[in-house]
């Protein structure tokens, strides 16, 4: 019931068969995920290589902060530490010494972190792509204030850019993500004016363990997108909202783009905007259309134009490859004989749609 | 709620929460519990579930648990956590395990949670687990996702409760792995989990889930000014949002409600929930659908939402005009499962609430097929 097989074209099978070959060459990629500093990352890191040690695999350590907390510091000292170099008067990791002892897992802190000038690469998250490349598995560690496409929200949140940053996509690219979740612990006694500083922090951090854990989620749909699209299993499960608003050239754009936005917020899902294009439209009705479609872009919708003679249909199937789990549509107003007896696209849509809310807007 | 402890302020709760077996709640639970116990914090053990795993059974070392107590049914020695042994004991904190766990019948109360609710009004602090998959509002995704109808929940408002949620967060890669060493079930158990529950997409879902749900409690906390909020300047004011339901004797009706009320919850919206009657009573209608209508209405006033039967001919016509009265923003109404039949001119009660009700949204929900 929740999946189906599907056959899968001779497009997507040499598709999956060239992913293969390249991931079967190439390391994995585990990242954990952090909001503050002192959170845990490094002890569950390191933790995880000395359980990998313990259990066979050949561990060692690429990079690791200068100053790491003391129960860390004990699983440390159990663990092989390839040097860090040191360059001008900066380090960075020692790639090319971690490519000869060609380690299974190599475990390195500090993602965002970036290299001297003339390292070899520019940044830390380029090293571990090289690492990767030879084959070697990466466990990794980076805090949400470093993920490059986050800055802007997390600098409303804190009034501070971090100076370093590791693209979303390298984040994405990961084979398996942890989020470590600590929440801020509660204030003990105070003065009233480190009370509301201490209170300030937590709301902070907060903010910051929500993105964190907003990512976490969004990385690990695309894992299962990905698993899904592997196995020929088409996704049909809305772990994760997703609205699509059919407009029309006279729909009340403004009531259904304000609750979509509302929406998309609180469940930090997905929008996006569709209509079906329709050849004989009149000019003023053109001119509505491009309106519409201005409001929705400037709100920062994704925009999808469908094609069909059944826009119901159209719509319908759109929904069900992207996963559609809320459909919006205006009321319909033609009230004729046809649509009386036939019903109206509306009618149709509700009749038809299944697995998704259907939201019907007054016009 | 009982208001004999309204000496003492109420204590906080505290949920671990993970997406499956296995993800290291109860450990997560324990390690806690030595840490205050460390700190001189006086910590109990009220309820722990071992699940014979060695490591689980082993953070217990040192901590005073609390015996359970044993309940007979048909028979059979049932044990359960004894809440009036916690009560008198009164510690500062109590550990306890599975949070939507159902007491076997006999006992004081039908829920864990509601014998937690009882420690909390006691003044004792609670750290307890649970799986997203026990989260009321979540059933029917978790339903399309596993196949599993989850019939031990929680609702929503109770979890609302907690002061803090934590996700004991753990790769389903890593979380296999330890199905596959033995370390979640016995080996034959296992086998058969890793058929069911335990395939990787299921669990890559839950967790998902399990993420999402994390990230909203912790906004929904801010927003309730658990933690202090700054007034943000740009903020728009919301338009308020006030949702109704209309509750028939359709199966369907069950996940109609949870729906509308998670979205009421996400969007910070009133709901109600009515049905309609010629007679404003129940008492003309069948005895089956009497109790279907029934149940459905308790379930709503289980999650917190306020019911009524409205009087009324035409259901259509009374739900609308009562919407109106009472400034309602949003309709929500079940697609029922039966096939309408193709009758020329005829509507179904969905079309004509929704050619009716031009002046609100209206929202069908239906199940995938």
């Amino acid at each position: 019931m929740p999946a189906e097989i599907r056959r899968r074209t001779p497009e997507e099978l040499l598709r999956e068969v060239q992913a293969e070959e390249a991931a079967a060459k190439s390391g994995q990629l585990k990242i954990f995920l952090g909001y503050a500093s002192g959170v845990g990352k490094s002890f569950r890191m390191l933790d995880e290589a000395r359980r990998r040690k313990v259990r066979g695999e050949d561990v060692v350590v690429g990079a690791i902060q200068p100053q790491v907390p003391r129960d860390a510091e004990v699983l440390l000292q159990k663990l092989e530490v390839i040097p860090l170099m040191t360059i001008g008067s900066g380090t960075a990791m020692d790639v090319e010494s971690v490519i000869r002892r060609h380690p299974v897992v190599c475990i390195i802190d500090g993602l965002a972190y970036d290299n001297p000038p003339g390292s070899r690469n520019p940044t830390r998250w380029r090293d571990v792509q090289d690492l990767l490349d030879a084959g070697i598995n990466v466990i990794g560690s980076v805090n949400v204030q470093y993920i490059a496409e986050m800055q802007e929200q997390v600098a409303a949140i804190t009034g501070k850019h971090a100076g370093t940053s590791v693209p979303v996509a390298f984040v994405k690219s990961a084979y398996e993500i942890e989020i470590v979740d600590t929440p801020p612990e509660a204030p003990i006694e105070r003065s009233p004016a480190q009370q509301a500083d201490a209170d300030r922090r937590a709301q902070q951090l907060s903010r910051l363990r929500e993105l964190a854990l907003v990512l976490a989620a969004n990385v690990v749909d695309h894992q299962l997108v990905e698993y899904m699209r592997r196995h020929g299993l088409e996704q049909r499960y809305g772990t994760q909202e997703r609205i699509l608003v059919c407009i029309t050239p006279r729909a009340n754009i403004h009531e259904m783009m304000e609750t979509a936005l509302r929406i998309a917020d609180r469940f930090h899902g997905e929008l996006i905007v569709a209509y079906v294009d329709q050849p004989n439209l009149s000019q003023e009705d053109r001119i509505g259309l491009e309106e519409r479609l201005t409001i929705a872009r400037g709100a920062g919708a994704h925009i999808k134009i469908l094609e069909g003679d059944d826009p119901a249909r159209a719509i319908l199937d759109f929904a069900k490859t992207r996963g559609v789990t809320q459909l919006f549509v205006g009321h319909s107003q033609r009230s004729g004989l046809k649509t009386r007896i036939w019903g109206s696209p509306t009618d149709k849509l509700i009749q038809s749609s299944r697995g998704m809310d259907v939201r019907v807007f007054p016009q | 709620m009982s208001s004999s402890a309204s000496t003492s302020p109420r204590g906080r709760l505290k949920i671990i929460m993970g997406y499956a077996a296995g993800v290291g709640k109860t450990y997560k639970m324990l390690e806690e519990a030595q840490m205050l116990k460390a700190d001189a914090v006086d910590v109990v053990v009220g309820y722990f579930e071992p699940h014979a795993r060695k490591d689980t059974i082993a953070k217990t070392e040192g901590l005073e648990i609390v015996p359970r107590r044993k309940i007979e049914y048909r028979g059979t020695v049932f044990e359960e956590m004894d809440t009036d042994a916690i009560l008198a004991r009164h510690p500062q904190v109590c550990a306890v395990d599975e949070f939507p766990h159902t007491n076997v019948p006999g006992s004081d109360r039908a829920k864990r949670w509601e014998d937690v609710l009882v420690l909390l009004d006691a003044g004792i602090h609670v750290l307890t687990t649970m799986n997203i998959q026990h989260l009321e509002s979540l059933n029917d995704q978790v339903w399309h996702i596993t196949g599993i109808r989850v019939r031990e929940t929680i609702p929503d408002w109770v979890v609302q409760r907690a002061d803090e949620i934590v996700m004991t967060d753990l790769t389903p890669q890593a979380l296999i792995n330890r199905l596959e060493r033995g370390v979640v079930y016995a080996r034959e158990k296992a086998e058969q989990a890793r058929k069911n529950f335990f395939r990787e997409q299921i669990l890559v879902a839950l967790r998902e889930l399990a993420l999402r749900q994390a990230a909203h409690e912790v906004e929904q906390r801010l927003d309730n000014g658990h933690v202090v909020s700054v007034e943000d300047p740009d903020r728009q004011p919301e338009t308020h949002h006030k949702i109704l339901i209309l509750v028939t004797a359709d199966p369907e009706t069950a996940m109609l409600i949870r729906r509308a009320k998670r979205m009421g919850d996400f969007l910070d919206a009133e709901c109600f929930a009515v049905a309609v009657q010629p007679t404003g009573d129940l008492s003309t209608l069948q005895q089956t659908d009497r109790e279907a209508v029934e149940r459905h209405l308790n379930f709503a006033r289980n999650l917190h939402i306020e019911t009524r039967i409205l009087e009324g001919e035409h259901a259509a016509d009374a739900l609308v005009e009562f919407a109106r009265r009472n400034q309602v923003t949003q309709i929500f109404l079940a697609r029922s499962r039966e096939r309408l039949q193709w009758r020329p001119f005829a509507k179904s009660i969905v079309q004509r609430i929704v050619s009716l009700a031009k002046d609100m949204q209206v929202v069908i929900v239906s199940n995938p097929e």
